[in-house]
């Protein structure tokens, strides 16, 4: 039944960049989580799972909304966070209907299980308990009016983050009357804030002291923030552009066992990597355009980096590397598609364990369980 | 002893789109000479129901019974009752045509239930059962009028029209006071009956005796006068019952709002001293906190500080302090709502301040 590709497993040594000798990994997809008949899939944003296994699946779901105010206009939206257990049986949603949700693009689980939900259009990132019951803290916040721009495609304040077909509803607009919230008093382009105001947030990770990092890289901002572990600011890495300490639409990130920060650089095709102190260390590149990227955990960590096709090209992209942390790819797998053994755009990925990935897919509306060999 | 009020501009802020407003400043006050008052959370008090959540906590309030009533920005801007310890009892104003985007709630001496809402420009008297509309103060721009996507006001300046209206406060003749808020920068005093009477401000923000920037928080003590929290003037002014200027308080940081507590023996006033939305570097360390003070300004303490974990206080946009030893908040970043018992103080202690 299954066709399993040649297993090369050239364990290359390159470092730096990746070079073409890339095998192709032996892997298996299969579909694990099960929606209960009221809740349909959406545009799965991201997926992540807990230390007993549980598999957490955010989506933009519903339909955006606006409401029309006296003076402003007020956006909406509808994701969910769906938490499904080991055997991919619908357990419970979590943060219903919350005032954050807008559009969803992110959800990772911490050392503690607590559950982290990122939400790009509202700029805010949730922490809740591990059962999902409560809020411990919340980062960013979401702008009192999103403005809509009625034509379709992108819009005004989207900087230079490409279209993304489904994008539903409200880009951040500029507003008229005010500056941008998030457009950074005075500093270059891109540098967002020195606070938690966030333009497009797009992903949460954390060291092993539990400070948060954030990347912001879905709207004006390209940057990537650091928090204690109670939320105050620390600093923040990046502006717009393609130099060393510049990004260009950050989309994931990643922390391994010591603290480095590895950040999908969207734009810049490349994997950049920052120290603890978000001082950049180096560039990993040849592994297409980062879209998603995650880090396994044990004695020796894997990196895996998604190139992920856009919505509407399946002829394109769409493979997914594993690599050392050093940038040396193990292989690659997999391409573009909505089939078995393709993938749809992965916009996020959890790597809990080391040959074992779920992807979420906000092209093919789907989490799949990838499994490699 | 007046040295201890130092103003110094904080960091811009980086407040969302708030056209002609802005949370720009706070003020400092050196710390030590003004009393902390013993405090403590109560954790855990309001139970809210399964799976759901408070969003931007805007208006909290408690009624003669004890119920507490928070008003908060949801997908739905909606009204929650609590009981006495804090069990749930029901939403209030489900679908209401005055609900779109929560700013303040308070509760008049009958326990009717007023909501003032920004998104709609309207200001609503419900009994105080929560099901039925007694007032409305306002008119909802219908949609067929078009909207502004700019986020400029769009209402004139018209007696009976609001435009993001902030606050409304009650005297003992039951006259009603709208803070009328971020774009028309004045106080209206209607009768109960909703028939104006009079106001003070002008659309244009300024800084001077009769100007506002942003009349954000509004309470009228038992004897008629009236107390602004002028947000974007950092000041708290104080009118008398006919909206005559006559004193500022300028020392108790940024005004976001402010509180009159009305059992025991004598008043109370509470104004909170809120950080800036975004919580830019440093802001923590000079706003946050909560201060207590006679009517006439005069500072008796001040208790919590700024921070994103409970029990401290992040963005404080509303006190209940019905008793002033038992305070509620609810804040806008934190999504929450908390409860805190103060220590009773007396005034013998407390040092004097200047009331300009």
């Amino acid at each position: 039944m299954k066709k399993f590709a040649l297993c090369l497993l050239a364990a290359t040594t390159l470092a730096g960049t990746a070079a073409l000798a890339q095998g192709e990994l032996n892997y298996t997809t299969a579909d694990v989580v099960k929606f209960p008949r009221t809740i349909y899939a959406g545009e799965v944003a991201g997926v992540a799972t807990n230390s007993k296994g549980h598999i957490f699946v955010f989506q933009r779901a519903g339909n955006p909304w606006i409401a029309l105010g006296g003076s402003r206009i007020f956006t909406h939206g509808g994701d969910q966070l769906l938490q499904f257990d080991q055997n991919g049986t619908f357990v419970r949603e979590i943060g219903k209907a919350n005032y954050a949700a807008t559009v969803a693009n992110s959800v990772r689980v911490d050392a503690r299980d607590n559950i982290w939900a990122v939400d790009r259009t509202s700029g805010m990132v949730i922490k809740f308990a591990p059962d999902g019951s409560r809020i411990l803290m919340l980062l960013g916040r979401k702008p009192e009016s999103i403005n809509v721009t009625i034509a379709g495609g992108g819009g005004a304040g989207r900087g230079a983050a490409p279209a993304e077909g489904a994008a539903p509803a409200a880009p951040r607009g500029a507003a008229a009357a005010a500056p941008a919230p998030t457009a950074g008093r005075g500093g270059p382009p891109g540098a967002g804030s020195q606070a938690d105001t966030f333009s497009g947030s797009s992903d949460v990770a954390w060291d092993a002291q539990g400070n948060i990092f954030v990347s912001d890289g879905w709207g004006a901002n390209n940057r990537v923030a650091k928090f204690t572990p109670d939320g105050v600011f620390v600093k923040s890495f990046g502006q717009t552009g393609s130099d060393n300490q510049s990004l260009n639409s950050p989309r994931s990130l990643a922390v391994d066992a010591v603290g480095n920060v590895y950040v999908a650089d969207h734009n810049n095709n490349r994997v950049q990597v920052l120290d603890n102190n978000l001082n950049y260390v180096r560039s990993i590149t040849g592994v297409g355009a980062p879209w998603a990227v995650c880090i396994s955990p044990g004695a020796t960590q894997y990196l895996y980096v998604s190139n992920s096709n856009t919505p509407d090209n399946l002829e394109a992209a769409g493979e997914i590397y594993k690599m050392q942390l050093n940038g040396s790819v193990v292989g690659r797998f997999g391409k573009a598609g909505k089939g078995p053994r393709e993938f749809g755009t992965v916009n996020q990925m959890d790597c809990r364990q080391a040959n074992t990935l779920y992807t979420a897919e906000a092209g093919a509306w789907r989490v799949q369980k990838v499994t490699l060999r | 002893m007046k040295s201890y009020l130092t103003p110094a501009i904080l960091i811009a802020l980086l407040a969302t789109v708030a056209p002609g407003v802005s949370q720009q400043r706070a003020t400092i006050e050196d710390g030590p000479k003004v009393a902390d008052l013993n405090y403590r959370a109560v954790p855990g008090f309001f139970k809210v129901p399964r799976g759901m959540q408070f969003g931007e906590t805007q208006g909290i309030a408690t009624n003669s019974k004890g119920h507490v009533f928070v008003y908060f920005r949801d997908p739905q801007t909606r009204m929650w009752e609590f009981d006495q310890n804090g069990n749930f009892v029901k939403e209030i104003g489900k679908g209401y045509y005055g609900f779109l985007y929560a700013h303040s709630m308070r509760i008049d001496r009958h326990d009717n239930i007023w909501a003032v809402d920004e998104g709609t420009n309207i200001v609503t008297k419900f009994d105080p059962t929560g099901t039925k509309v007694l007032l409305v103060i306002g008119t909802r721009p219908p949609v067929a009028d078009g909207i502004s996507t700019a986020g400029a006001p769009t209402t004139p300046d018209e007696n009976y029209l609001l435009c993001r209206p902030a606050d409304v406060a009650f005297d003992l003749d039951d006259n009603i006071f709208v803070a009328d808020g971020y774009c028309n920068n004045r106080v209206v005093k209607y009768d109960k009956n909703g028939k104006f009477l009079a106001k003070i401000g002008k659309r244009a923000t300024g800084t001077g005796v009769g100007e506002f920037n942003l009349p954000h928080g509004l309470q009228v003590d038992k004897a008629g006068n009236v107390y602004v929290a002028d947000r974007g003037n950092a000041r708290h002014v104080v009118l008398d019952n006919n909206l005559n200027w006559k004193a500022a308080y300028t020392q108790y940081g940024s005004a976001w709002s402010n509180c009159i507590s009305t059992e025991g023996p004598k008043q109370y006033l509470f104004m909170t001293n809120s950080n800036p939305n975004g919580n830019p570097p440093g802001s923590w360390a000079i706003t946050g906190q909560i201060y207590k003070a006679e009517l006439d300004g005069t500072v008796i303490g001040k208790f919590g500080k700024a921070g994103k974990l409970e029990p401290n206080f992040q963005v404080v946009h509303m006190m209940d302090c019905r008793n002033p030893n038992v305070i509620f908040v609810g804040e806008i970043e934190s999504w929450r709502a908390q409860k805190f018992v103060l220590q009773s103080t007396t005034t013998a202690a407390a040092p004097a301040a200047g009331a300009r």
